[in-house]
């Protein structure tokens, strides 16, 4: 019933040097935006973004069916950004996606930064672009609400997508050719779900507590930089994305000066020869012996472990029958 | 009706899981960096990483077989770099035809994807024996002590506290839903209504589970309140580390350090 | 130390014009147990949240000797424990230790100090294993009584409980009710549970619409039929 969602990538699948950077960068834009939240909201913050962080936890649960096995799912950005604006939305998604990650390893740990990156940064900004420009040229009218609701979650999976899509081309790890128009493709559908959840949400918040729906109400300046930044992501990747796919040789070259520490061909320091024993390679050599060792290593875990727990039964034998003499 | 099933904590008393839970922490974390750093295609290194991670898994006394079988879940992932495996440049492995097409696979994608595979499913065993053997709350002090701040430990607490409430009401929810989905003996045409509606429906019981945690998260800041919650987060100091803590986080990572050196001399 | 509260002609209306309370006016002795009963909607939990300056309304509101304005919450907060209806909403943090401590380390205690108050509230609602358990698989019962150690630890002069037995099987509901008949506390009791009144609560303050419509001994008020139906309320 939990399943992972497509867009948490693993450990292993990124380059060093990407993650490491999507690392510093999450982590730069997330303390900016507690911040923002500090002095922003008031007591309530805390109480208010825990709960909503489970409720879009819990909410990535639901599902509908689309067509015989598939199911549609929400990822949330969108609803969050809505009900609490950017910066609170980035800290909840940010909650979400960590507790995912290191709880139920759903994304890997040192690809957190590059998760966070994808679904609480650019998910949250696109979110908050395409809302707030669909406010502004609706004006107040309600319907704008929910135009602006399904857009903003549409384009949050989509962009999101992509963004996850050119980091598995640079580290090398995918085809751009095949993983932008597959990915771009497939969460263009996905996009759909979360749109029409979306929808159906505001559709029912609004006719009960329409106070919650502020964004869009507030302005101030972080809200400007946000909705820059939201256009300026839709835009780079709009353009990034035919580009990497129709030019993949472009990207592999890229990919393998990024990710030439990770990448590299041959052993970096030329230390041991190749052949210790003739007819034998050093590196076969190295593979038996590294099984070898492994399953000693493995083998005498195990054996430390039954001992001492048969140890403990036999104690424990012992003291039953201690006691059992003693009446 | 509780959403057990999602906490992945199972306790014992293994050394694992009485081992300080910071340390815990900073060891998984620099066992996945090194396992990420290892280059590709250098095989002994990869069967000694898993042979110590099966070790821990062993030691935690959790059971392997709960311990792989949580492992299966990044499968799907490894679906996006299934086509390296034909695409990525280098010393052809073996090809063939299929129609008009020749598909060929290359020795360097062929190993890359199966050293992303194998990286990836080590770094998701030791994230699990970290999950596994240690309680929530434990890691929620092992993340303020490689300070986090505050108000976002803070966040994942009550985060993690109501997660199973909610995910219960999902759960009911989901099963008033099915309990309301049946058909008629004989079905005048399609049943189940269109795919829109469905999404409607669902985007309402969405609605409904947000409208109701933002309602709890009233009563809750109320309770906080009441128990004198003036906005500042605050907790008890952290104790500090017994020597024989500093000594396993030590040589720990000297042990993991000395494995990547031995990994870029290979 | 006072140990009462003394509500002088409370009027609140919500947000929205609904009114509430009309000149609601109650004075509770120190070591008094009231009972607080009345139909949904009467204003009990209203009243209740006045108590503590989570809702402020025309009139006086005057709590262990200290009137309950803007400035004073803090210390308002540390000498009336208010506990709520709904044990989920009370249990907040991820262990027992962390939620029963939570007061105290608010008021600003040593380490010490914090632990010494933790271990004495959970002894009295008598769950002191209970420690290092997580609130979320506990049984109702479990954690209606961590819900009352949580306000005990802060060592209040009052206690304020909103529905302490409802949602309770018998048993729980009987060691809950044996609990409070052993805290020496001024005691302010919300409850549909006639028979809880009746056993533990030697008075009686009905409410109706926003208003008291009677105030006195339990035994006497119990006996009034015609008054307890018109006013939602059954004889045990």
């Amino acid at each position: 019933m939990y399943a992972p969602a497509p867009l948490h990538i693993p450990d292993g699948f990124l380059s060093i040097l990407l993650s490491g950077v999507l690392w510093i960068v999450s982590f730069a834009l997330v303390a900016y935006a507690l911040k923002r939240v500090n002095k922003e909201l008031d007591e309530r913050k805390l109480p208010v973004m825990g709960v909503l962080a489970a409720a879009i936890f819990a909410g990535q649960m639901l599902n509908f069916t689309v067509i015989g096995g598939t199911s549609g799912h929400l990822m949330g950005a969108a609803i969050a950004t809505i009900l609490l604006g950017p910066w609170a939305a980035i800290i909840v998604m940010t909650s979400v996606v960590a507790i995912q990650a290191l709880i139920f390893q759903d994304g890997g740990l040192l690809v957190l930064g590059a998760n966070i990156f994808n679904m609480a940064i650019i998910g949250v900004a696109v979110s908050y672009f395409v809302y707030t420009t669909v406010q502004k040229l609706t004006g107040k009218r309600p319907w704008g609400i929910f135009v602006g609701g399904f857009l903003a979650a549409w384009f949050s999976i989509l962009i999101a997508a992509l963004a996850t899509a050119l980091e598995l081309a640079i580290s090398g790890t995918s085809p751009a050719n095949i993983a932008v128009p597959a990915m771009g493709g497939i969460h263009a559908l996905i996009g759909i779900g979360e749109g029409l959840i979306t929808m159906g949400a505001l559709g029912l918040l609004y006719a009960t507590r329409p106070d919650i729906l502020q964004v869009g109400e507030k302005r101030s300046m972080g809200g400007a930089v946000f909705w820059l930044a939201g256009l300026l992501i839709v835009v780079a990747l709009a353009i990034a994305s035919p580009f990497a796919s129709a030019n993949p040789d472009g990207l592999e070259w890229v990919a393998e000066k990024n990710g030439f520490i990770s990448l590299a061909q041959g052993p970096v320091f030329e230390v041991i020869p190749d052949y210790l024993l003739p007819g034998l390679s050093s590196q076969a050599l190295a593979t038996i012996l590294a099984s070898i060792i492994g399953a000693l290593l493995v083998f005498g875990v195990l054996l430390v472990v039954t001992y001492s727990r048969r140890k403990t039964a036999a104690q424990s034998i012992h003291q039953a029958d201690a006691l059992k003499k003693e009446q | 009706m509780h959403v057990h099933f999602l906490d992945p904590f199972r306790p014992g008393v293994s050394l694992v899981h009485r081992m300080d839970p910071r340390i815990k922490l900073v060891l998984t974390l620099a066992f996945i960096v090194l396992t990420a750093l290892v280059p590709p295609g250098i095989w002994p290194v990869y069967i000694i990483l898993l042979a110590i991670i099966v070790s821990v898994e062993i030691l935690s006394e959790l059971g392997i077989d709960y311990v792989m079988k949580r492992s299966l879940l990044a499968l799907p992932f490894m679906l996006a770099a299934f086509p390296i495996i034909f695409t990525a440049p280098g010393p052809e492995f073996a090809s063939f035809s299929i129609a008009s097409w020749t598909i060929s696979v290359s020795m360097t994608g062929l190993e890359r994807f199966i050293s992303i595979a194998l990286k990836s499913w080590i770094s998701v065993q030791a994230a699990i024996v970290l999950a596994a053997s240690t309680p929530f709350p434990d890691l929620l002090l092992a993340m303020r002590a490689i300070r986090l701040p505050r108000l976002i430990v803070a966040i994942l607490g009550l985060m993690w506290r109501y997660l199973f409430v909610l995910a219960d009401e999902v759960l009911r929810m989901n099963r008033a839903r099915a309990a309301r989905s049946g058909h008629p003996d004989r079905p005048q045409g399609r049943t189940g209504g269109s795919v829109v509606w469905r999404a409607r429906v669902t985007g309402g019981m969405a609605g409904s589970l947000f409208l109701r945690a933002f309602e709890r998260s009233d009563r809750i800041y109320n309770a906080m309140i009441s128990r004198g919650y003036d906005g500042e987060v605050r907790a008890l100091p952290l104790s500090g580390l017994v020597t024989t803590d500093w000594l396993v986080l030590i040589l720990g990572l000297i042990f993991l350090a000395a494995i990547l050196v031995l990994s870029l001399l290979l | 130390m006072h140990h009462s509260i003394e509500v002088e002609k409370l009027s609140y209306a919500y947000p929205d014009g609904q009114v509430a309370l009309q000149e609601v006016s109650l004075t509770i002795q120190p070591c008094e147990k009231v009972a607080l009963v009345g139909p949904n909607g009467a204003g009990k939990s209203t009243l209740i949240l006045h108590l503590n300056g989570i809702l402020k309304g025309d009139g006086e509101v005057c709590v262990a000797g200290l009137e309950v304005t803007e400035n004073n919450l803090g210390r308002v907060r540390a000498r009336v424990g208010l506990v709520f209806q709904s044990p989920d909403d009370q249990l907040f943090s991820p262990t027992v230790y962390d939620d029963v401590a939570f007061g105290p380390i608010y008021q600003g205690l040593t380490e010490n100090e914090v632990n010494a108050r933790v271990e004495e509230a959970l002894a009295t609602v008598d769950m002191s294993d209970y420690a290092r358990r997580v609130s979320h698989h506990l049984s109702v019962g479990e954690k209606k009584r961590i819900a009352i150690a949580t306000v005990l630890s802060m060592q209040p002069e009052v206690l304020v409980l909103d529905e302490p037995t409802a949602g309770l099987d018998p048993r729980a509901r009987r060691s809950l009710i044996n609990l409070l008949n052993d805290l020496p506390l001024t005691m302010l009791v919300s409850t549909h549970d006639m028979h809880l009144v009746r056993e533990l609560l030697p008075r009686m303050v009905i409410m109706d619409e926003g208003r008291i419509v009677a105030d006195g001994s339990t035994v006497e008020l119990l006996d009034d039929e015609e008054m307890l139906f018109a006013h939602g309320l059954e004889k045990p």
